[in-house]
């Protein structure tokens, strides 16, 4: 059973196509990079993953999807609001607990976030509110993480933290990515999108850079 | 040459409004205005607070009313919005606030009596109605994302607190903080229908020639409502509210034989009363009853409040752009814009009823009044919410000044912004139009007026009706406006 399995797939905003015939079949296990250039549909295609397979799935949207009045703790403790009743979690809303904090903690800890744990996400840098998103699906946990460049606004070194801590988080992970050397790095597979088609999809290992060039030309 | 599609919608609606004012009647018939404007403006600079009989109960009445009406329509509203995506809830709510508070007191009135509970409705119930709407759009807006990326099965009410509230809660706030000013002009607007608020109080000084009480009362109410924001803090509500009702008590009682009786009998069309269902002659007589009413009093009636929302419409416009620059940080220095500010709260904080009425002494029953009183009441709001988003502008180190720079750099930059305004606002003008005709301006409210004066409630439920359903369709109309011009469709109003 793959994971996501889509077959001629299409899809568009107000009439315009932005996917068009898109076949894709992503097993388990499987690090998968989406590359391309701005509007070649990375995004696109990431939602509609999203949408198949909600159960399980964790995603890291690009606009980091963060409520902004919230601390920093609560944004990650959304991550498993599905793993406790209603009445416990507004009891954590009104007051975080103890123990709670301390299953945060870690997490907050490796994204470099340990001295914002309770600022409102609202005041934070758009590289710290990135990784506010990504200790979400961190937290969440599951077999899938859908991430939407998850380290676009992250400086170089703590990039590769970021992306360390993802990949042992998830053992499924499909990334949309621009960097290209990043891409290569941390995932297996690289599906190449060029106008909402699929141009290319090769394995990783045996690529090169300038392989990838072709993509971000017109 | 090719116009854009915003100038070419602006002018349609100038010649409009032009061509309406060959048909409104703006005569003046009172023999002198001028002298009984000056003795109003004599009273108006003294101002005589121990004049009135119980000023102070008038302006607790006021308070209490509003009070207790906007948070029964915010506890409503909120419930509402919650549900608001069933269809019925929409209609339901859509009906209720196209329906002007004054209308809800005069059926209360007659369902009720003169009790605490009709002034409570006449204002929560229209309030539900658009607290239901704007809150579920604040909630709607507010963190779409985020809610987007919960993990499957959290739970509507987790979902809800922690996804939509926090973000939405400011907003929420900020709205019906707003609202409570509102409430305020609405609750001093029912005491012209009766009930013992300050335009009760308002009316008698004035039918007597008292302007320096007429004056006092306006001076306290500026004030009240000029330091809301001091009184009106998050922790002193509960206390608000527990003492309002204690204010309130008294009055009539309520029968309930009245209110089944409004409801099977008297706002049943008189033809259908005490009639059979199958009865033929029974509904030929109805189908003539609604033909006649019609035909002499609705349609008239559709057509003076037409004509006189058209001309306050242009006229809102022409002075939202006289007005935005006294308060613009853009074309005044800071004295001048205290200036300006002063003149826009005193304008924006009287009703427009209140307004009119205070022209309509001076000029006689005509749509002259009504269409000075609705342009500079919401040429007020809309002005000064026009100047705010002006004193945002990013402009360049060397723009022009004087009029160059207003008709060059902030006009073109602010117009789509004061189209969305005043498009929002052309519903507000329509309803508040159809009201002044109590005032004897022949609108649709004259005719409901007078139904209600000659006691015939299931006229006056017919003519409510259709102001309602014209309500909505110019709130549609606008809707589609705003949609084809691309403007914001719900702007922040605060």
């Amino acid at each position: 059973m793959p994971i996501f399995d889509l077959k001629d797939a299409n899809a568009g905003y107000n009439g315009r196509a932005v996917l068009s015939n898109v076949s894709l079949r992503i097993e388990k296990g499987e690090r998968v990079a989406l590359v391309g250039r701005s509007g070649a549909g990375k995004s696109t295609l990431l939602t509609l993953l999203y949408s198949q397979r909600r159960r399980g799935s964790a995603l890291i949207p690009q606009d980091p999807g963060l409520v902004k009045t919230l601390s920093v703790f609560h944004n990650i403790f959304m991550g498993r609001l599905h793993r406790n009743g209603a009445w416990y979690n507004l009891r954590n809303l009104a007051r975080p607990m103890r123990r709670e904090i301390e299953k945060v903690e870690p997490i907050v800890a490796c994204l470099g976030l340990e001295d914002e744990m309770f600022t409102p996400a609202g005041e934070l840098s758009g590289g710290q509110q990135q990784r506010t998103a990504v200790g979400r699906a961190l937290y969440q946990q599951g077999d899938v993480v859908l991430g939407d460049e998850p380290v676009s606004a992250v400086d170089g070194h703590q990039a590769r933290t970021v992306l360390d801590a993802i990949a042992e988080a998830y053992e499924t992970v499909v990334l949309a990515m621009h960097d290209v050397d990043l891409a290569l790095a941390y995932t297996d597979r690289i599906v190449g999108l060029n106008g909402g088609r699929v141009v290319m999809d090769e394995p990783s290992a045996g690529l090169t850079r300038g392989d990838l060039d072709s993509l971000y030309q017109r | 040459m090719r116009r854009s599609e915003r100038v070419s919608t602006s002018f349609g609606f100038l010649g409009v409004g032009l061509f309406c004012l060959v048909f409104a009647d703006l005569s003046v018939s009172t023999l002198d205005p001028w002298q009984e404007m000056a003795r109003m403006a004599r009273g108006l600079v003294t101002p005589d607070f121990l004049a009135v009989d119980r000023l102070g109960e008038a302006l607790l009445q006021t308070l209490a009313f509003a009070l207790l009406g906007v948070a029964l329509g915010v506890v409503a509203g909120f419930g509402l919005a919650l549900v608001f995506h069933v269809r019925v809830v929409r209609w339901g709510c859509a009906f209720v606030r196209a329906i002007h508070e004054l209308f809800w007191a005069l059926l209360f009135l007659q369902m009720l009596g003169l009790t605490a509970l009709t002034g409570i409705l006449a204002i929560a119930l229209p309030y539900a109605g658009i607290f239901a709407k704007v809150y579920s759009e604040i909630l709607e807006e507010a963190g779409p994302r985020a809610a987007d990326t919960l993990p499957a099965g959290s739970g509507i009410v987790s979902a809800f607190f922690f996804a939509r509230l926090p973000d939405a809660f400011v907003h929420l706030k900020s709205y019906t903080f707003y609202r409570v000013e509102c409430g305020l002009r609405s609750s001093a607007v029912l005491g012209f229908v009766g009930l013992p608020t300050l335009g009760f109080y308002l009316e008698s000084a004035f039918k007597q020639g008292h302007y320096s009480e007429v004056s006092a009362l306006l001076f306290l109410f500026y004030v009240v409502i000029a330091t809301l924001r001091l009184w009106m803090r998050p922790r002193l509500i509960p206390v608000y509210l527990l003492i309002a009702p204690f204010v309130l008590a008294g009055g009539a009682e309520i029968s309930l034989d009245n209110i089944v009786r409004f409801f099977t009998n008297d706002i049943v069309p008189y033809p259908l009363r005490s009639a059979d269902v199958l009865d033929i002659t029974a509904w030929t007589a109805f189908g003539t009853w609604t033909w006649e009413l019609v035909a002499d009093q609705a349609l008239p009636g559709i057509v003076a409040t037409l004509v006189l929302t058209q001309i306050a419409l242009v006229g809102s416009g022409v002075l939202t752009l006289v007005f935005f620059p006294l308060v613009s940080r853009r074309f005044l220095g800071p004295v001048g814009r205290t200036a300006g500010h002063a003149f826009l709260v005193v304008v924006r904080s009287t009703p427009e009823y209140i307004l009119a009425y205070v022209l309509l002494q001076f000029w006689g029953p005509s749509m002259l009044p009504a269409i000075v009183a609705l342009s500079l009441h919401n040429g007020a709001i809309i002005g000064h919410l026009v100047g705010r988003f002006s004193d945002e502008l990013a402009l360049r180190p060397d723009h022009p000044r004087g009029l160059d720079l207003y008709a060059y750099e902030v006009v073109p930059r602010v117009y789509g912004q004061f189209l969305a305004f005043l498009f929002y606002r052309w519903e507000v003008i329509l309803r508040e139009t159809a009201i002044l005709g109590i005032l004897g301006i022949q609108t649709l409210g004259f005719y409901v007026d007078s139904a209600i004066a000659e006691i015939r409630l299931d006229r006056a439920m017919f003519l409510i009706v259709i102001t309602a359903l014209l309500n909505i369709a110019v709130d549609g109309l606008s809707r589609a406006i705003r949609a084809r011009l691309r403007l914001a469709t719900t702007p922040e109003i605060q």
